[in-house]
């Protein structure tokens, strides 16, 4: 009886991991494995099927100019974002937690970029940017009488462009979770400080940057996640070009698996990809642990 | 507790003249008009909703001042940042600051103030004896006692040797027997150092057992400022008489002793412990309930159309049903009247000769 009432139990518990598990399963593990075996076989052609090939992709891919040149490209492309946004977030957050009128407006205004899909931002700033009458160039233009400018469109400043958008779209988004983590730190403290007869930036720096710590490496990780990410916009703005001048790693990847379909080519860069990002994640958390005060 | 600090401090007189906070249209405050004595322990008693808190943040310089002007040692303060009114606070809540240790947490305010490094250490060695935090100082406020965790705050406010220093609440986190503890070794602390103390507490045995001066507020107003003594012997209004003793005094309407001149204007107070039994005795109580408390028992009936209670001896054998006769010290009769709330001590006499007539 004992051991029906146990089986059954067991039964139930499997039962109810099944639906999760079936889409975990079926759209990261079983693809991440798949990825990792097909970047040792060659990709399958016609008739020819894939054959093991070993490490020769890998090979290819070290002595891939443009693979290192994308990796450069999102290194500067997260030098360029994270900081950026990260500190306007703060400052944002400051901002909106203060007492001001329109508060809940601000509020809203700051997170717009974050709602909107990246798509359709993607757009917008396409008209910002448009060489003689964009935005910018009106600006410009009417201010300082500079000619027009193809800010996407040369290889010195395309990068730099799509970095301003996604700074654009992330700041906002950050900001919620340090609004969020400024609104639980105590106003006593700030109180007692005050008392001390600490000013405003030395209560920030002292209680309320170390207090923010641990959603600084929550957005940080974030934030280099969305870095090798986030690449909607490529598309739209510059695609990739000119020159492979704002082509990123993740855009790379999809560039080589689904327009010249080197599907194994595209699952070594995958692995490349992911075994950067894990790095990435450890380091920071290794890094940070000391640092970050938790409750 | 050592006897390391040579130099007592010299406290400071805090002035607080028709001081107001207003709150939309709620008077938080209601021009309230303090005297602070420098060196001397005044804690602030209400229930609360009263003012006091807030009272205690405008002196601290952390809430605005609607009205009315605030004075530390003759300088006026009222409209000055805290920084600049020379003081300590240590919040209920503690507000130690959590990402930092113990020592740092102390030393905040000396570090903001850039005092010198030698310095800083002495003091540090000082006030970590006078409070026995010694061995506490790497840790974090987190992994301390809800007792060691007000020693901390305690550190941080007397390290600073302020003139004055505020405390909103500073026991209520604690359980019965560290608070009694707490109790002894703030008012120690205060006495030692010589600063001055402005302690808030809804708590009336903190306020008696601990202040030299007790301001009793109610509504945003002060009921009666006075000696713990002279508040519990002779309360200025109705309020202050049933705030201040555990059970609160009985009033009672004079119609309990007949036909008197100013019955209808009058409203009399006895406490439960100034009334014994006497058969002449000119209160005639029926009683209800009988509750043991082991060295006497309180005994509930009813005078009139009000409830009396009385502590009598635990030899004592009162059952509920009975009527007991009760008198008691013409000197530990209150009178108020009634309209006006106030204390009218020149009935009292009257009074007496009626009932003894």
């Amino acid at each position: 009886m004992r051991s029906l009432k146990i089986k059954r139990d067991w039964v139930h518990g499997w039962l109810l991991l099944l639906p999760a598990m079936v889409f975990l399963f079926a759209f990261t593990h079983i693809p991440a494995i798949m990825t990792f075996i097909n970047s040792f076989y060659s990709t399958p052609r016609g008739r020819r099927s894939a054959k093991f090939i070993g490490l020769d992709n890998y090979e290819r891919m070290m002595s891939d100019p443009v693979f290192w040149k994308v990796l450069w490209n999102n290194l500067w492309f997260a030098i360029g974002t994270i900081p950026v946004s990260i500190a306007l977030a703060i400052v944002m957050a400051l901002w909106v937690n203060e007492r001001l009128a329109g508060r809940g407006f601000v509020r809203m205004a700051y997170f717009t970029p974050t709602v909107l899909p990246l798509i359709a931002v993607a757009n917008i700033w396409l008209f910002f940017y448009t060489p003689g009458f964009g935005l910018f160039d009106q600006i410009t233009g009417s201010l300082f009488g500079w000619s027009a400018s193809n800010y996407l469109g040369d290889p010195a400043t395309a990068l730099n462009a799509i970095i301003i958008v996604t700074v654009w779209k992330e700041a906002g988004f950050f900001m919620i979770f340090y609004l969020a983590a400024l609104q639980a730190i105590p106003v006593s403290l700030k109180e007692a400080a005050q008392i001390e007869g600490a000013g405003r930036w030395t209560i920030f720096w002292r209680i309320t940057f170390p207090l923010l710590m641990p959603t600084t490496l929550f957005v940080c990780i974030n934030a280099v996640i969305n870095s090798f990410r986030l690449v909607d916009h490529i598309f739209i703005l510059t695609d990739g070009g000119p020159d492979n001048a704002s082509a990123l790693l993740l855009f790379y990847i999809f560039e080589v698996a689904f327009r010249f379909w080197e599907t194994a080519y595209g699952a070594t860069l995958t692995v490349a990809l992911l075994a950067l990002l894990s790095l990435l994640a450890i380091g920071q958390f290794f890094l940070f642990d000391r640092k970050v005060h938790y409750k | 507790m050592t006897d390391q600090l040579s130099v007592p401090l010299a406290g400071k007189a805090i002035q607080l003249t028709a001081v107001s906070k207003i709150w939309g249209d709620t008077r938080a405050v209601d021009q309230i008009s303090v005297e602070v004595p420098e060196g001397s322990f005044t804690a602030l008693l209400g229930p609360s909703g009263c003012g006091k808190s807030t009272t205690l943040r405008m002196i601290a310089g952390l809430e605005t001042v609607n009205g009315g002007s605030i004075e530390i040692d003759g300088r006026n303060v009222t409209t000055k940042p805290s920084a600049q009114r020379d003081l300590s606070m240590v919040f209920q809540s503690y507000a130690l600051f959590p990402h930092l240790s113990v020592a740092e947490n102390i030393l905040f305010g000396l570090k903001v103030r850039r005092v010198a490094r030698v310095e800083r250490l002495e003091r540090l060695k000082r006030v970590t004896g006078l409070l026995g935090l010694a061995e506490l100082l790497d840790r974090k406020p987190s992994q301390l006692s809800g007792g060691q965790q007000q020693r901390v705050a305690l550190g941080r406010a007397i390290i600073g040797e302020k003139p004055v220093c505020l405390m909103d609440e500073p026991l209520s986190n604690l359980d019965a027997k560290l608070r009694h503890e707490m109790r002894l070794e703030i008012r120690a602390l205060q006495q030692k150092l010589g600063f001055t103390m402005v302690y808030v507490t809804h708590d009336q045995v903190e306020a008696i057992t601990m202040a030299d001066q007790v301001v009793l507020m109610n509504g945003g107003k002060i009921e009666q400022a006075a000696a713990p003594r002279e508040l519990y012997e002779r309360p200025a209004s109705p309020f202050a008489a049933r705030f201040i003793g555990t059970p609160p005094m009985n009033l009672f309407s004079a119609h309990a002793f007949g036909a008197l001149g100013q019955a209808e204007t009058l409203q009399l107070g006895l406490r439960p412990e100034n009334a014994f039994l006497d058969d002449k005795g000119s209160i005639l109580l029926d009683v209800r309930a009988v509750e043991y408390l082991g060295a006497d028992v309180l005994v509930d009936g009813v005078l009139g159309d009000a409830a009396f209670q009385v502590r009598l001896p635990s030899t004592n054998s009162t059952r509920p049903g009975e009527t007991i006769r009760l008198g008691f010290n013409l000197e530990n009769l209150h009178v108020f009247d009634r309209t006006s709330g106030k204390r009218r001590d020149d009935l009292t006499h009257e009074i007496g000769v009626h009932l003894h007539s």
